[in-house]
């Protein structure tokens, strides 16, 4: 009876500790690191409003599914993929870099090229042209018409 | 007789040469053009009554059906009268009709005329499951995924209920919610009759 008791009681220790085992859970993710997520995307409803500053209860819902989501290993790019696909490319507070939204990136450094180009051209062109050394003048040949001419007017005088 | 003077020779031409300026016109008129058609979009009134309505695809959260399917396309439901309704779980408003929506379904339902679908705005899955079954809605609901049916029906907001008749054409569009299941009733019955 004693020995069954004894089998019992470290089956049921065995089975506890089997069953009943509880994963540690790490700690839940801080705002500042919700928020840093959060300041990467925008309030799908609140134009222009950053969602780590979005007032609304809707935005705090949000904050919570990213802090969910942090807490089960999502990566900030996986997190910002999935509001993306939820709710569309204009929650990203940076385009995706496809399709016709590789125009936001190109065109601006490419107007500004252009820009200082036309600036320098146009200082350029400000600019005094240098005077160029020329040797001195030498007196001109004298035209031998004249000179005939002026020994003509010396032998009257 | 022999010209000493003699004209200075012409400067050389400067400037952006011909192929660049057609190139930089060339670009900036493809910008610009982008640009109007951007502006053109956003620009673009709300679907008007008579219109027919776009195409949309929509699947069902988990445990909705509608003719046992698990998503609906809006070309399937011809001949029957379709009420569109756009929700959210953050939305106020939105809960002051939700009853008089799911009492107005649960009378047209058996007649197998009307079909009810809930596209859910922006919300977070475990919010509007709960909205789901806090007011105990029956009539299929889903996502609005990337918001493309609510940019396809141009909604200014939430609560926004569209009328299909049974032509595909848009009969009635409530903005805001409903009060009453009797206004339900005002809209559907004559779709129903004709």
């Amino acid at each position: 009876m004693k020995r069954n008791l004894w089998i019992f009681l470290a089956m049921t220790v065995l089975a506890l500790a089997w069953f009943g085992r509880v994963n540690a859970q790490g700690p839940l993710p801080s705002d500042d690191q919700v928020n840093a997520v959060a300041s990467q995307l925008f309030c799908p409803v609140c134009e222009n409003t950053p969602l780590d500053v979005c007032p609304t209860q809707a935005c705090a819902q949000w904050r919570e599914l990213i802090r969910t989501k942090l807490s089960e290993g999502w990566t900030a790019d996986q997190i910002k993929e999935y509001f993306s696909t939820q709710y569309g490319a204009r929650v990203l507070s940076e385009p995706p870099r496809q399709g016709l939204n590789w125009l936001v990136y190109i065109v601006p450094p490419v107007l500004m090229l252009i820009g200082v180009y036309i600036l320098f051209r146009a200082l350029q062109s400000m600019r005094k042209p240098a005077l160029v050394e020329s040797e001195p003048e030498e007196a001109p040949a004298p035209d031998d018409y004249l000179r005939r001419v002026e020994e003509e007017l010396k032998k009257r005088n | 007789m022999s010209e000493t003077s003699s004209a200075p020779p012409p400067a050389p031409r400067s400037g952006v040469p011909v192929w660049a300026q057609i190139i930089i016109w060339g670009a900036l008129l493809a910008l610009l053009t982008l640009v109007a058609l951007g502006l053109r979009r956003t620009q673009q009134k709300p679907i008007q009554i008579g219109d027919s309505l776009p195409e949309f695809p929509l699947v069902f959260f988990e445990g909705y059906k509608l003719q046992d399917k698990t998503e609906v396309n809006l070309s399937s439901l011809k001949g029957k009268v379709v009420v569109i309704n756009f929700w959210a779980s953050w939305c106020k408003p939105c809960e002051q009709e939700a009853a008089e929506l799911e009492a107005a379904w649960r009378f047209y339902e058996p007649g197998g005329q009307v079909v009810f679908i809930g596209v859910d705005y922006v919300d977070t899955e475990p919010e509007a499951r709960g909205y789901l079954k806090k007011f105990e809605i029956t009539y299929p609901n889903g996502p609005d995924l990337g918001t493309r049916i609510s940019q396809m029906f141009r909604i200014t907001g939430v609560p926004e209920t569209y009328f299909v008749d049974k032509d595909g054409k848009l009969a009635y569009a409530q903005i805001g919610p409903f009060t009453t299941e009797a206004e339900i009733h005002a809209i559907v019955d004559p779709l129903i009759k004709k």
